[in-house]
């Protein structure tokens, strides 16, 4: 199952930063969003998965779609984009360094123990809620206020600043 | 269950895959798209961690996580903002037509 869930994520990733229209990366984002909310259902973070599902695919997808209907037709149909063959070998140099690093780290350290992960149980929904509005140790009250007002200064931002501008004089 | 180096490596594969799109596209939406791409990379470490360090009990990585979501959906909507208001005033989406602050 995970093989299947890594081989869609990977491949949609990359058929994602690849592809020439804008319109197929939107589409393959939304694959790859898909499969990292099947990677928290099989983590058994089925709360996380549905978060995952409803905010990301359901919302900022959507969003990005308009976006593109709104910036135009000229760049739904074919965008030709110039991908200079300089840029794409210093990108593949810069990525393929810092993949070999951080796989190099993950796999070499004594930190992580090599072990298959638990199969634990799924987390209760009360305990979630709990956490998220208790205020003691290790409960998130305050993240989970400061991010709704957060969100309501993104919500004031975004009108701001995509407002028309109105004739000054 | 599969072996937690390959929620890491997985995780790896796709963080750099968002940076290799993020240098190589030159359209705003693009690079935005990539930008998803390292934050849910980001996203299934946390996850992962959560799990392995604390198989039953706390649940720091998880909220970690949760939190990590909500901020990127506020932060590709205020960019978008920008972004359909960079096209109003410069009918382009490509960040070359963007010189204006760069002197």
């Amino acid at each position: 199952m995970f093989c299947i869930l890594a081989f869609i994520i990977l491949g949609s990733a990359v058929m994602c930063v690849t592809t020439k229209k804008i319109m197929r990366a939107a589409t393959f984002l939304l694959f790859v969003l898909f499969g990292v909310a099947g990677l928290y259902f099989l983590l058994d973070y089925t709360y996380l998965a549905a978060a995952q599902i409803s905010i990301y695919a359901g919302g900022i997808t959507m969003m990005y779609i308009f976006a593109i209907q709104l910036v135009g037709k000229r760049t739904l149909q074919g965008m030709v984009e110039r991908l200079r063959g300089c840029r794409i070998i210093g990108g593949m140099i810069v990525s393929v360094i810092g993949l070999a690093t951080v796989v190099l780290v993950f796999l070499k350290n004594s930190f992580i123990t090599s072990s298959a992960l638990t199969d634990g149980e799924e987390v209760p929904m009360d305990v979630i809620g709990n956490a998220l509005l208790g205020s003691d140790k290790y409960q998130y009250v305050l993240p989970f206020e400061f991010i709704s007002v957060f969100l309501l200064a993104c919500i004031i931002g975004g009108i701001i600043v995509a407002r028309k501008e109105k004739e000054t004089k | 269950m599969v072996p937690v180096e390959f929620y890491f490596v997985l995780s790896a594969l796709l963080f750099f895959i968002g940076v290799f799109g993020f240098v190589t596209r030159r359209n705003l939406i693009a690079m935005l798209i990539s930008i998803e791409l390292v934050l849910n990379a980001v996203d299934i470490n946390f996850a992962a961690f959560n799990r392995m360090l604390f198989p039953d009990g706390q649940l720091e990585g998880f909220f970690m996580s949760l939190f990590s979501i909500g901020v990127s959906a506020a932060e590709s909507a205020v960019a978008i903002a920008i972004i359909i208001n960079v096209y109003r005033n410069f009918h382009s989406d490509q960040v070359n037509s963007i010189e204006n602050m760069k002197y």
